[in-house]
């Protein structure tokens, strides 16, 4: 089995050393304009993907335009200013699905990606679910470079052994052990500023609910303000008790170091948390930090995905192909994620490579029910995004869940999510 | 004759290339931006190279005040009044205290001046992110007096829930009646002392809106189907502390100039006649200040309008609670791709702006005449 195993991968090596040998024929030159957000922490990441990009191609100048800002709140509208102004970068970061796809595609911006699909062999190296999630019926947008994951709860073993208890199953187990710790004084589950409860709200939505109604939601089929949608407020309060009420004016950070220091007992965010963890608190995976599917989440992965795509009328098409080429073979998918923290989109990556946190991560993205993550762009437009936001103050406010279930599903109508 | 009107065309035409660019860039945009709030320009297919725009009238005011899904453009509003109130209120009361203490000619006046005005250079990023951490729940200023010894504080300066002077946007008819009553009455006693018929029609048409909200009461129109609260959120606290804190610098260097400018005889002569030092300040100096005053309300009041920098780097852009109707225009514009909706806010907030200044430029404009 291994034997084919290593048989299978040297051919995929070989496949992609020929399809080099054919894009090195050409020989490309001129430029190259990559448009991004990772500026801070993820610069290196991708300037490991650049230098890849430049082994292959020493002809091209890349030109890596990057704008600051977490989840490229910037970026995103620097990119619509220029893309109104006739002026596209030859190739654009873009979170993949609904954001994608909402803002670019229906504006028949993009070009469709299918061909490249098919000539590179990716059909079968991505995942099918992912594959669904990044298209339409019209075609394949982007090519996903990392995938996160936002379904995972953090705590630290030692401190749970202090306090007594295990990290919970379900949110239900959640809601036994909470008052206790309440009691004493710690915190039990730490929050930051809005946008991380709007992901707290999806992990809960998705426990309440499952992957199934969880997508039927998206594709209009369940009504916010169905019975079912007005549970995952209900749930959703009764967590919001056991948090902390300085919230919105931590970052996620501050939320995290809360769980380290021992004021917090759980922390849900997604797995850059496995790098700050690590990296910056020097923390061991496994026995410093632990990591569990967020409560009623087992057995489903909430993927978000950075993802680059072609838009219609760029300067360095050839280059810009290239670029997309580079992004999802093994070889560069395996130089940035490392980095970055992120596992590879691909299901065939180098997990020695990687650290702990992501081996178990990658071993669930393959096996694990995938769905998409509304705070992060995939299942929904940046209309609904943006408004769900004041939804979601809505609910912080008024702690309503009929009312804000009411306004949830008029903003799906009103985004075309919803009928 | 002929030299005038050579003098004029020359004065046209070096004045030309800025008519022509003000015009396109200033006004034009301005008329384009208002003709974009009256179409339906936003949602899917936003930006596409040819997107399809359809009049719609002004559909996105009347949802801006009454729709049930803006209710956070309302809350922003709200938030911009109150937060333009304090900021005049802090910043001149504070600029002008600090001018008198300068005038008064201390030792180091001059390092001291510097001191005060040096906020003002700081970007409003910066001083934003300084800020943010200093009013952050659990350090900076909330740890202050365990240093004496006391316990740490624990307003949560940027995050408190708590709102004040809460009132129910559905009877905003019945608000706006209130404050036009109180206002008019105000004026009514100040014009008082110089025209007695004037007042008596000020204190008329205060006392009938007064009387038509009380009466009327739950008869005028809603404004809303559902009840919505608003109010001062305690959370803008935070961003009104180092609004003022940037700004006094600012007037006190405008007063400090005004002072300097009365002459040291009025001082004397004042002095002489047995004047005290608060009554010179009370009586004559400040009244002098008068153009300084409204100028530095007119400045204020704009920058308040225009906030975003300083909100944005100390709360985020998802803070309802310190949410400010120039960062949701953004938020809309560019996030939500609803362009239309972004502008209609946009010209809104072109329009409070306006009832500023434009009063300010007709007086200007009489005085120059009269004179």
């Amino acid at each position: 089995m291994k034997k084919l195993f290593k048989m299978v991968a040297a051919l995929t090596a070989l496949c992609f050393l020929g399809i080099f040998q054919t894009a090195q024929a050409k020989d490309l030159t001129g430029e190259l304009e990559i448009f991004s957000w990772w500026a801070g922490d993820e610069g290196p990441a991708l300037e490991a993907l650049i230098d890849v990009y430049k082994k292959e191609h020493p002809g091209v100048e890349v030109i890596n335009a990057t704008v600051t800002g977490g989840s490229g709140v910037n970026a995103k509208a620097v990119l619509k200013t220029r893309m109104l102004g006739g002026n596209p970068p030859d190739s654009f970061q873009v979170h993949a699905g609904q954001e994608l796809i909402g803002t670019w595609v229906m504006a028949d911006r993009m070009e469709d990606l299918t061909p490249l699909f098919e000539e590179q062999g990716w059909m079968s190296v991505f995942p099918e679910g992912l594959i669904k999630l990044i298209g339409t019926d019209k075609g394949i947008w982007s090519v996903p470079v990392n995938i996160h994951r936002s379904n995972v709860m953090w705590y630290i073993p030692s401190k749970l052994k202090e306090f007594g208890i295990e990290a919970p199953k379900t949110w239900d187990d959640f809601l036994k052990v909470a008052p206790m710790l309440k009691e004493k004084g710690i915190v039990p589950l730490a929050l930051a500023q809005n946008w991380t409860a709007n992901h707290l709200w999806e992990s809960v939505a998705l426990a309440s609910l499952g992957a199934k109604k969880w997508d039927a939601l998206w594709s209009g089929e369940l009504a916010f303000d169905s019975p079912e949608g007005v549970a995952v407020w209900e749930l959703f309060g009764k967590v919001l008790e056991y948090t902390n009420d300085d919230a919105s004016s931590l970052s996620w950070q501050q939320a995290t170091d809360m769980v380290v220091d021992g004021r917090a007992a759980f922390n849900v965010m997604g797995d850059w948390a496995a790098g700050y963890l690590s990296t910056t608190k020097g923390l061991a995976p496994g026995t410093g930090f632990g990591w569990e599917a967020s409560p009623g989440t087992g057995g489903e992965f909430m993927f978000l995905a950075d993802s680059f795509g072609l838009p219609k009328g760029v300067k360095n098409l050839d280059n810009a192909k290239a670029w997309l080429v580079t992004l999802g073979s093994k070889e560069g998918s395996d130089a940035f994620n490392p980095l970055k923290g992120s596992i590879s989109a691909r299901t065939d990556s180098d997990l020695s490579k990687y650290n702990d946190y992501a081996k178990s991560a990658a071993a669930d993205f393959a096996k694990d029910t995938i769905v998409g993550s509304l705070a992060h762009g995939v299942t929904a437009n940046e209309g609904f995004m943006n408004d769900f936001a004041s939804v979601m103050e809505m609910f912080l406010k008024s702690k309503n869940a009929q009312m804000t279930a009411k306004a949830a599903q008029q903003i799906a109508v009103k985004n075309g999510i919803a009928k | 004759m002929r030299e005038v009107s050579r003098d004029r065309i020359k004065a046209f035409l070096t004045l030309l290339p800025s008519i022509v660019l003000i015009g396109i860039f200033v006004y034009g945009f301005i008329g384009n931006t208002i003709w974009i709030s009256l179409t339906d320009w936003g949602g899917v297919a936003a930006l596409a190279e040819h997107p399809v725009k359809h009049f719609i009238g002004i559909q996105n005011y009347v949802d801006l005040f009454t729709g049930f899904l803006e209710g956070r453009f309302r809350q922003d509003m709200v938030n911009a009044v109150f937060y333009s109130v304090s900021l005049l209120a802090g910043a001149v009361g504070l600029g002008m205290f600090i001018a008198i203490l300068l005038d008064r000619k201390p030792k180091g006046e001059d390092f001291l001046r510097t001191v005060f005005l040096y906020p003002m250079s700081l970007s409003f990023i910066v001083s934003g992110t300084i800020w943010r951490w200093m009013l952050a729940p659990q350090g900076g200023v909330n740890i202050l007096p365990t240093y004496a010894g006391f316990k740490p504080l624990t307003f949560k300066w940027l995050s408190a829930k708590t709102t004040v002077l809460a009132f129910n946007w559905q009877n905003l008819l019945q608000i706006g009646l209130y404050l036009v009553a109180v206002i008019t009455i105000i004026i009514g006693f100040i014009v008082y002392r110089n025209s007695r018929s004037k007042s008596v029609k000020w204190l008329a048409i205060g006392a009938l809106s007064g009387l038509t909200a009380w009466i009327g009461g739950d008869m005028l129109p809603k404004a809303l189907i559902l009840e919505e609260i608003h109010g001062f959120n305690l959370a803008t606290l935070g961003i009104i502390m180092a609004t003022i804190w940037q700004y006094s610098g600012y007037t006190m260097a405008l007063y400090l100039a005004g002072f300097n400018g009365i002459s040291q005889d009025l001082h004397d002569a004042a002095m002489l006649d047995g004047a005290s030092t608060s009554a010179y300040y009370t009586h004559i100096a400040i009244p002098m200040l008068k153009p300084i005053t409204i100028s530095a309300v007119i400045i204020l009041s704009h920058i308040s309008l225009k906030m975003f920098d300083l909100i944005f780097s100390m709360t985020g852009p998802d803070n309802a609670e310190t949410g400010h109707p120039a960062l949701n225009m953004y938020l809309t514009t560019f996030r939500a791709n609803e362009f239309a909706r972004g502008a209609s806010i946009a010209i809104v907030l072109f329009l409070l702006a306006a009832t500023f200044i434009i009063p300010y430029l007709i007086t200007q404009y009489k005085q120059r005449r009269t004179r």
